[in-house]
Parts: structure tokens; C-alpha cells; sequence
């Protein structure tokens, strides 16, 4: 069994070169979509963006959760948290209802609009390349180390040693570590992250848990309608039955 | 009289010819282009008009479960006569549900993964496996009426011997699947505006579906009788009126002490969209209606209840609606407005389900008529007492 995977994005050492956005569309073969690349937005031919804001940059991506809401809200399990830590999807199963459009927490999703037999697009942190053993592509063509690949817990670790080595550089938050229950990808920044467009105050709770909490009452509500509503016609049955005997006995005594 | 008949048929008959061809058209970009080409949706907001749509067709048609469970449960016989209407709405809503459900999805060659393909935690699957459940028990519990046509009695039989179960089966399958279209919208807690997302969502879905279903029943009883000249009794129609009463009020009153109880009610006082909006469903939905109702001159005439029947429904619209659409739109940071496409695609469905339900009402001993031919009263008294045999 391999160890989790991710992404530790560092704000502070992005210098908006773009590096990342070029190997992810070679390696996703995803069309060109804007010539300035700072410029662009998240689509169904990209996976992820560098944004500007101010002098700082801010990269968006899939967060690759750990208790993923597109793979529990996904009715048919198109999506699937992998043993390396991707959040993957498989187009065959996807039937198009875009809830995992909806319910993401980070509104990452694309869809194909134009496409008539359209898929769900978004990051899958290299799967081929990370299943072989090889960083993702964007941690690879980074040429400061603002994005960098490893296994979790060491990253988890290392985001730590840097909030702690260098207060006055970093806003205390490691976000991405708890948003939304937590993921694969940890970003770290100078400003709060709301300045740099991530959603801001999503709850810690994993979103799953939200729904999972309705859907295990399910079976109870299933059994316990079902008895009630059995006895409810036995019983109002039998008063019916005892007052309809009751008048025939009347009607009876008054022929007498 | 008969020509004044035959031409407002001929107007609306037009007009859904005209729809129909428009429908179609716009079913050819869909499917043919795309969803981009024809429907305003993107990727900030994936869900549009066709998903509110839904929404309504199953609310609806929730007058089904809730006359099925008095009639056939509590053994309320006075209100009988509506299980009949009361199911084919049923029918036909949840068949343009599913008809629309195809046309939304961006994939619907692979419309029957669900079937094979589970999973248990998600809501749009529960949705799923309940529409496949309950649209194959309204048909079994609508087949009846149509085998009756064909004196076909065997069949007939063996559908009463197992009609108590699959009554209460039905009863829990919309039971949950009303709900649960509350439930996909729990897990949009950041997105979905405070004035509509609460953790009884569900709940919420549930009371107000059978309030807009029953107003559904009055609504159609109404024009039926306009277009047919049979129709329901008052008595039945404002025993209805009293049950839409109760579920308003109780439903208003969840809803404000959930609101209370989140400390949601500074929200009521922003001047923005939402609040403008959600005010206008409760005026429209809730508090004109209620009032109305609890007069007893307005819920015993049957012009009144009609009325009634179509604020609570403008109201049912409107909170849908707003679930669907206004609540999200703030968090997507766009504005949608259905494309032409969208709407014809629409339209088409309600002409089809109108249409659908006139011809069937046409032919079939749906709204059973006091004096009808022989043969169908006598009918309708064997029917009655092989109920009370059960």
C-alpha cells in the first residue's frame, strides 16, 4: 500500500510563471484556451489557473478531498477517491446529472457544454504518472518549489515547519487541511485566503456527513412508516368493520 | 354551447400545436448541439430551469401518496373519488419527470446506470431508485381503470388482493423521494442563501408538497368540470381545502421556528432579491391562502377554492423556484435566465401532460360521475365493495 499523495501550493513562492499551467495542459493534452494564461479560468480544457492578485498569485485546482462530496453525491460512483489520493473519475459510469457540479465545496468542476456526449472535467493529480511512481506534472515543471509533491503526511509536516520558521512571511492557516473536511492539496499564503479567491468559511465537517446524516434514517423511516401505516389500516379497517356491524344490529332491532 | 366548447378547444389546441412544434425543434438543438447550444447553463450554474421543473412535477403530483394513504390506509372512504385523478396526476407528473430527467442529463444514453451502477450515499440515486419504485406502482395502481375499460377482471383482482401493500409501499417510496429532493440541497450549505437552507430542508419539501399536490386535485377538479361537466362535490373539495390549511399553517410554522431557532431572522429585513422573493412566496403561497381557507364562505364555494388553489400552487412555484434558481444565484456570481430552448422544451411537457390527462379522462372513468351510463356505476359500486370486503 502506497502512502497518501499531494500538494503543498506556497503563495509566497509563486512568481506567476505559468510553468504549471503549460505542463498540465501538455500532459492533460487539453487545447489552448487563452494566450495570456493569467488571464484564463478554470474550463473543461483546464484543469488548473494562476491567478493575479495584486503582486500575488493564487493557483485553483481540484483540493482532492479526503471524504470527496462530487464521489457522495455522484449516483452512480463516477468518482472515486484513489489509494494515492487523486479524486478520479470514470466517464463511462458518469450519466451527466452535474450534482458534483453543484455540491463541490470548491466549485471546481467543468463540464463539456459544448460536446454532446459531454464529461465531468477537472484535475486528477496525474494519476497515470502518480500510480507510476512520477510527481505530478505541475510539482515537476515548477522551477521555484511553490508547488511540490509528496506524501502527506510530510507535507502536512513541512506546510507546518514553514508557518512556524517564518511567522511574519506566512498567515497562520494551512488551507485545504480542514476546509471541508480536509484534502490532498495544501495551500499556504502571505494575506487571509479569502484575498486570493479561495471560498472562504467552509465548515470543517466533511460536506458527505451532511447528507449522510438523512440518508441513514432511510431504513428507519422505511420500517417504521411501513409498520405504522400497516396498523393504521388494520385498525381504522376494524373500527369501520365494528361500526357497520354495530348499525346492521341496530337496523336489525328496529325490524323486530 | 356545444360551439363556444368547440372553439376554446380549438384555440388551445393551436397553441399547443404550436408549442409542440417548438418543443421539438428545441429537443433537436438539445440533443443534436449540445447543452451549450441550447440551454443557458454553465458551469457556475449547472442546474437550471429543467431541475426546478422537476421539482414541480413531483411536488405536484404528491396529491397521490397523500389521497392513496386517506383513502386506502385510513379508510376515509368520503374522498374516494379522488384517487382516481388524484393518481393519474400522479402518473403523468412523475412520466415528465422522467422525460425531462433524459432530456437535463448531459449523458442519457446512460440513463440506467443508476440500476447497476450504486451508490448508496448519494441522494440523486435515492431520487432515482424512488421515481423507477413509485412510477411502477402508480401504474399498478392506476391499471385498474384502464383494465375495467376491457372487462378485464382477473387482473383487476389480483391487483385489489395486493393493493394495500402496494399502497403503503408507494406511500413510503414519495414519502422519502419528496424529501430528498430537500436533501440534495443540504450539501450546499455555503451556497444555497440562508433563507432557504436549513437543515429541515427535507422537511420542509415534504409539508409543502402535499399542500401544493391536494390544491392540485381542487385545481384540476375545477376546470374539469369547466371543460366536461363532471367534477367532485364541494364537501370533498373543502375537506381538501381543510387539509391544505393544516399543512400551510404547520409548514409555516416549522419554517419560521427553524428560521428562529438558526437566528436567521435578521435575513427577513436585508432589502435584496432573496428577501423580496421569499416574501412573495410566503404572500402568495402561504398567507393569502391561509386566509382564505379559514374562512369557511370562501373554503365551501367551489369558485373560492380554485382560486385558492392556484396561490397555493403560484406559491409552490415560486419556492421551488427559488431553491432552485435565486438562492444559488448570489453564489455563482452569474445570472441565469432559461434560454428559448430551455422554455419551449418546457412547455412542450406541460402540454404533454395536459394533454395527456384530458385524453385520459376523456376515455377513462377517472372523475366518477354520479350519473354516469349503468354499466360504469355499477362498476363503481362493485368497486366500492370489494373495498369494504378487504
Amino acid at each position: 500500500m502506497s502512502k497518501q499523495k499531494g500538494l503543498l501550493y506556497d503563495s509566497t513562492m509563486c512568481v506567476g510563471c505559468g510553468e504549471c499551467y503549460n505542463a498540465c495542459k501538455k500532459q492533460n493534452k487539453l487545447k489552448d484556451t487563452n494566450s495570456d494564461f493569467l488571464k484564463d479560468h478554470l474550463s473543461a480544457d483546464t484543469y488548473t489557473v494562476v491567478e493575479q492578485h495584486g503582486d500575488l498569485y493564487a493557483r485553483k485546482m481540484c483540493m482532492h478531498c479526503t471524504k470527496p462530496t462530487c464521489a457522495s453525491v455522484c449516483p452512480v460512483g463516477a468518482f472515486e477517491k484513489s489509494k494515492e489520493g487523486a479524486v478520479i473519475y470514470d466517464a463511462e459510469k458518469c450519466i451527466g446529472c452535474r450534482y458534483c457540479m453543484q455540491a463541490c465545496p470548491h466549485q471546481i468542476p467543468r463540464y463539456e457544454w459544448s460536446s454532446t456526449n459531454p464529461r465531468v472535467r477537472k484535475c486528477i493529480m496525474c494519476h497515470d504518472r502518480v500510480a507510476k511512481g512520477l510527481p505530478s506534472a505541475c510539482s515537476e515543471a515548477c522551477p521555484t518549489g511553490a508547488t511540490k509533491f509528496g506524501d502527506m503526511d510530510e507535507l502536512i509536516a513541512e506546510a507546518k515547519q514553514r508557518l512556524k520558521d517564518s511567522p511574519d512571511t506566512y498567515y497562520q492557516h494551512i488551507y485545504g487541511l480542514e476546509e471541508a473536511g480536509g484534502g490532498n492539496v495544501l495551500v499556504l499564503a502571505s494575506v487571509p485566503f479569502e484575498k486570493l479567491g479561495y471560498t472562504p468559511n467552509l465548515p470543517k465537517e466533511a460536506l458527505p456527513e451532511l447528507t449522510g446524516r438523512v440518508m441513514e434514517k432511510i431504513p428507519t423511516i422505511v420500517a417504521a412508516g411501513g409498520v405504522f401505516l400497516g396498523s393504521m389500516h388494520w385498525l381504522t379497517k376494524r373500527k369501520n368493520q365494528i361500526a357497520r356491524e354495530k348499525r346492521d344490529e341496530q337496523l336489525k332491532r328496529n325490524e323486530h | 354551447m356545444k360551439k363556444t366548447n368547440f372553439f376554446k378547444l380549438t384555440f388551445w389546441k393551436t397553441l399547443g400545436i404550436i408549442i409542440m412544434v417548438f418543443g421539438l425543434y428545441s429537443s433537436y438543438i438539445r440533443f443534436f448541439k449540445g447543452l451549450g447550444a441550447s440551454t443557458r447553463l454553465s458551469d457556475a450554474i449547472p442546474w437550471g430551469l429543467w431541475i426546478g421543473f422537476d421539482f414541480l412535477g413531483v411536488g405536484l403530483a404528491a396529491a397521490g401518496f397523500t389521497i392513496a394513504v386517506t383513502v386506502h390506509v385510513f379508510n376515509v372512504h368520503k374522498y374516494e373519488p379522488i384517487v382516481r385523478p388524484a393518481i393519474l396526476t400522479a402518473f403523468i407528473g412523475y412520466m415528465l419527470v422522467v422525460l425531462l430527467l433524459v432530456i437535463d442529463l448531459g449523458r442519457p444514453q446512460n440513463f440506467w446506470h443508476p440500476l447497476i451502477m450504486w451508490n448508496i450515499h448519494s441522494v440523486m440515486f435515492e431520487i432515482t431508485w424512488c421515481v423507477i419504485c413509485y412510477s411502477t406502482i402508480l401504474s399498478l395502481e392506476f391499471a385498474p381503470v384502464i383494465l375495467e375499460k376491457f372487462h378485464l377482471k382477473a387482473p383487476i383482482k389480483i391487483l385489489r388482493k395486493i393493493s394495500v401493500p402496494v399502497v403503503i409501499l408507494g406511500v413510503l417510496f414519495s414519502t422519502l423521494h419528496q424529501s430528498s429532493f430537500g436533501s440534495l440541497y443540504l450539501i450546499v450549505p455555503g451556497r444555497l442563501y440562508p433563507l432557504w437552507y436549513s437543515n429541515l430542508l427535507p422537511v420542509n419539501f415534504f409539508i409543502s408538497c402535499i399542500s401544493a399536490g391536494l390544491s392540485m386535485i381542487i385545481f384540476e377538479s375545477y376546470l374539469n368540470a369547466r371543460t366536461f361537466n363532471v367534477g367532485l362535490k364541494v364537501d370533498i373539495l373543502s375537506g381538501l381545502g381543510k387539509i391544505v390549511l393544516y399543512a400551510l399553517s404547520i409548514g409555516f410554522i416549522v419554517r419560521m421556528t427553524d428560521m428562529i431557532a438558526a437566528g436567521k431572522l435578521p435575513y427577513l429585513l436585508i432589502p435584496r432579491t432573496e428577501t423580496y422573493m421569499f416574501y412573495t412566496e410566503l404572500i402568495i403561497g402561504t398567507f393569502i391562502p391561509v386566509f382564505l381557507l379559514s374562512q369557511k364562505k370562501y373554503r365551501t364555494n367551489r369558485f373560492w377554492l380554485y382560486i385558492t388553489s392556484i396561490f397555493v400552487l403560484s406559491g409552490f412555484v415560486f419556492n421551488r423556484m427559488n431553491v432552485a434558481i435565486t438562492g444559488l444565484a448570489d453564489s455563482s456570481k452569474t445570472s441565469y435566465f432559461p434560454t428559448f430552448d430551455e422554455i419551449c422544451i418546457t412547455a412542450m411537457l406541460v402540454v404533454i401532460g395536459m394533454w395527456g390527462f384530458s385524453t385520459v379522462v376523456k376515455y377513462f372513468n377517472v372523475f366518477e360521475d354520479e350519473d354516469s351510463s349503468d354499466a360504469s356505476a355499477e362498476e363503481a359500486v362493485e368497486d366500492k365493495e370489494i373495498i369494504f370486503e378487504k
